[in-house]
C-alpha cells in the first residue's frame, strides 16, 4: 500500500476515526493493528522478520534490566558481608554477563538484516573471486527486502542499547513494545525513532485536538506536494538521463544530479512530512528529520540537516562506542607516543569515522557504490576538517568571506559537493560514476543541454513548468521558516487566509499531481534501503 | 578538582582558542564542541587521569562546561 495511493488515504482516515471513536485504552491495540494491516500489503511472511525483531530485542531488554536489578539488590542486601574486592569483582562478572546478553540480542536483530540485505552482496564478492580461480559459482538467494528492515532493526538496536546503558526502562507490555517497533507511518522510510523520544506520546490518552489534528493535516498535504507535484514529476527526467549513460554525457550529467537533487529532496522530506503528520494527527510527536538541509554552507552541516535520526543513530551508536572503546584508546595512546600528538590525537576519531561512513553506505544499500559513497563522503569531512584552521585564518584576513554573498557561494559550493557524491547514487556502478562525473568537465555538451532546456530528456514542458513552480514554491516556504516555523507563522493569520492557502495546495495536488495515464505510482526512494 | 580543571581548560583551549572555557556553560548545546572534539577530549582524559568515559556517559549534560566534565572525571575516578 503505497503512502500515495488513495486506499492509503482511506485507511489513514479509517485509523484515525476509531483511534478517537474507541476507548483511549483500545489506542495500542487499533496502532497495533493499523501496523499489522499495513504490513501485510507488503507481504504477509515480511510480517515475521518485523515479529522477530520486536520478540527479540522485547525479550533481551528485560533478561538485561532482570539481571542488572538482581545483581543490584544482592549487592545491596550483602553489602555488610562483602569485602571491597569481592564487591569489584561481583560487579565485573554482571558486567560481562550483560554485556554477553547485549551481545546475543544484537547478533540476533543484526544477523537477520544481514542475512536479508547482505547475502547476496557477499555471494556476488565471492563469485568475483571464484571466477578469477575458475571456480563454480554461487547461487543468489534472492531474498526480496523485508519494506522498512533497515528502519526497524536499527530501531530495535537503539532501544536494546538503551536499556543495557541503564538510559531507558525495559518495556513489559508485548502490545505497547510491538507498537514502538511497527507504528505503521515510519514503518516506511523512518525516521528512526528513539524509545525514550516517542514512548510518552505514543502510549498517550490525550483527548482528540483539533488544534494538533489540523497542525498535522497542513502537513500531510505539504508532504504530498513535495512527493507527487515534484518529485514524481521530475522523476521522468532523472531516470532518463541516468539510464541512458552513453546518450546523455557531460552537461547532461550536471542537469541529471541537479534533478535528482530536487527529486530526492522532494521524495524523502516529502515522505516524512507525511509520516510525521499522521503521527501528529494520532497526537504522538516524531524527530523531525530534516534542517533545511540545502541551506548547509559545509558538508559537515548538511549531515547534521539531512537525515538527522540517521546521523545522530551512526553518532551514538557506532562513532562515540569505537572511538572510546579500550582498543581505540590504546590505540590512541600508542599512536601518540610513536607517531607525535598531532597525528595520534587524529587516529582514534579518523578510523572511527571510515567505520562510521562505511556503514553509513551500505546501510543504504548493499553494493560498491554506496560503500565508495559513504567513504567518499568521510574523505571529503576529514579534508574539510584539516582544512579548518586555513579557513579560520583565511576568515581573519579576509572579511568578506564572512559576507552574505559569500555564504551564497558556500551553499551552492555545498550543494555540489552534496550533488556530485550522489552520482554514485544515480548510476549505481562505480566505474561508470566516475566516468560520468568527469565527464562533465572534459565532454562538453553544455550549450546542447542549455539550448535544449525547454524540452528537457523524460519531462514534459508540463512536468517542467509544474515542477519548476513547485520548487519555487518549497524554496519560499523554507526560506520562511528559518527563524520560526511556517504553520506557527500562518497560526497567526486570519483563518480564512489559511483556508484559502491550504485550499489551493490542496487543489495542486489533485490537479498537478503525477498521477493517470502516463504515470506509474512511484515508491518512495528510501523505502528501498 | 583544580588538576582536573586545569588539563580540561588546557584542552578546550587547544580545541577552540576563542572559547572562554570558564564561563562557557554550553559547549555541546551550542554545538560549540563537536563529535571529533568529544573525542579527543575522552583520550587526553584517559591519558592524564587513566579513566575510560564510556560511550553512555557522552550525553550534552556531561560535556556543557568545564565544571560538568570535572564532575564526570571526578566521579568516574572514585568509581575506580
Amino acid at each position: 500500500m503505497l503512502f500515495t495511493s488513495a486506499a492509503f488515504i482511506i485507511f489513514v482516515m479509517a485509523v484515525i476515526l476509531l483511534y478517537y471513536l474507541l476507548p483511549a485504552v483500545c489506542r495500542t491495540y487499533v496502532l497495533l493493528a493499523a501496523g499489522v494491516v499495513f504490513y501485510c500489503f507488503s507481504g504477509v511472511t515480511n510480517l515475521l522478520y518485523l515479529a522477530a525483531a520486536a520478540a527479540v530485542t522485547f525479550i533481551f531488554a528485560i533478561l538485561i534490566e532482570n539481571r542488572r536489578e538482581a545483581s543490584s539488590a544482592y549487592m545491596k542486601e550483602h553489602k555488610a558481608e562483602l569485602s571491597a574486592e569481592a564487591r569489584k569483582s561481583l560487579k565485573k562478572k554482571n558486567a560481562g554477563k550483560l554485556k554477553r546478553l547485549l551481545l546475543i540480542g544484537l547478533l540476533l536483530d543484526l544477523g537477520m538484516l544481514a542475512v536479508v540485505k547482505y547475502t547476496d552482496f557477499v555471494i556476488y564478492n565471492v563469485n568475483g573471486a571464484l571466477r578469477l580461480f575458475g571456480g563454480t559459482e554461487l547461487s543468489f538467494l534472492n531474498i526480496a527486502l523485508p519494506m522498512g528492515i533497515s528502519f526497524y532493526v536499527f530501531q530495535s538496536l537503539s532501544y536494546l542499547i538503551d536499556v543495557y546503558r541503564g538510559k531507558t526502562k525495559a518495556q513489559r507490555d508485548p502490545f505497547k513494545y510491538a507498537l514502538f517497533v511497527s507504528f505503521f507511518p515510519q514503518l516506511v522510510q523512518g525516521p528512526i525513532s528513539r524509545y525514550d523520544d516517542m514512548a510518552e506520546s505514543l502510549y498517550n490518552r490525550d483527548p482528540f485536538s483539533s488544534d494538533k489534528f489540523f497542525r498535522g493535516f497542513e502537513c500531510f498535504i505539504y508532504g504530498f506536494f513535495k512527493k507527487l507535484v515534484i518529485a514524481d514529476r521530475l522523476l521522468g527526467g532523472v531516470k532518463e538521463i541516468t539510464a541512458n549513460p552513453e546518450n546523455y554525457t557531460g552537461g547532461w550529467v550536471f542537469l541529471g544530479m541537479v534533478l535528482y537533487a530536487a527529486e530526492l529532496y522532494c521524495d524523502f522530506t516529502g515522505g516524512i512530512d507525511i509520516t510525521i503528520s499522521i503521527a501528529e494527527m494520532l497526537g504522538i510527536k516524531l524527530k523531525e528529520n530534516f534542517d533545511r538541509p540545502y541551506f548547509s554552507k559545509s558538508l559537515k552541516e548538511f549531515w547534521n540537516r539531512w537525515h538527522i535520526t540517521m546521523g545522530t543513530w551512526f553518532t551514538d551508536y557506532i562513532f562515540y562506542p569505537v572511538s572510546v572503546s579500550p582498543w581505540m584508546l590504546k590505540l590512541s595512546r600508542w599512536s601518540r607516543k610513536h607517531l607525535g600528538d598531532t597525528v595520534g590525537k587524529r587516529v582514534p576519531v579518523y578510523v572511527s569515522c571510515i567505520l562510521v561512513w562505511a556503514a553509513t553506505g551500505i546501510w543504504h544499500g548493499a553494493s560498491w557504490n554506496f560503500v565508495v559513497w559513504g567513504l567518499l563522503n568521510c574523505v571529503v569531512l576529514l579534508v574539510s576538517q584539516e582544512l579548518d584552521p586555513l579557513y579560520t585564518a583565511a576568515y581573519k584576513k579576509l572579511p568578506f568571506l564572512k559576507s552574505r554573498p559569500w555564504d551564497v557561494v558556500k551553499i551552492i559550493r555545498t550543494m555540489f559537493i552534496v550533488a556530485s557524491l550522489r552520482i554514485l547514487d544515480c548510476y549505481r556502478d562505480v566505474p561508470l560514476s566516475f566516468r560520468m562525473f568527469f565527464g562533465m568537465f572534459t565532454k562538453g555538451r553544455w550549450g546542447e543541454m542549455l539550448k535544449g532546456w525547454s524540452t528537457l530528456p523524460g519531462l514534459t514542458v508540463a512536468d517542467a513548468v509544474v515542477a519548476g513552480c513547485g520548487i519555487v514554491l518549497v524554496f519560499v516556504v523554507s526560506l520562511l521558516g528559518r527563524h520560526e516555523d511556517v504553520r506557527d507563522r500562518l497560526k497567526k493569520r486570519h483563518f480564512a487566509l489559511r483556508f484559502a492557502l491550504y485550499y489551493l495546495l490542496f487543489m495542486a495536488v489533485i490537479i498537478f499531481g503525477a498521477y493517470g495515464i502516463g504515470y506509474d505510482q512511484a515508491q518512495f526512494i528510501y523505502n528501498q534501503f | 578538582m583544580d588538576e582536573i580543571k586545569s588539563v580540561l581548560r588546557e584542552v578546550l583551549l587547544e580545541l577552540h582558542p576563542d572559547v572562554d572555557p570558564d564561563t562557557e556553560t554550553a559547549l555541546a548545546d551550542k554545538k560549540i564542541i563537536d563529535s571529533f572534539d568529544i573525542v579527543t577530549i575522552i583520550a587526553r582524559i584517559d591519558e592524564e587521569f587513566d579513566v575510560a568515559v564510556t560511550a553512555d556517559k557522552i550525553i550534552p549534560a556531561n560535556f556543557n562546561s568545564i565544571d560538568a566534565l570535572a564532575a564526570l572525571v571526578s566521579s568516574l575516578m572514585d568509581e575506580d
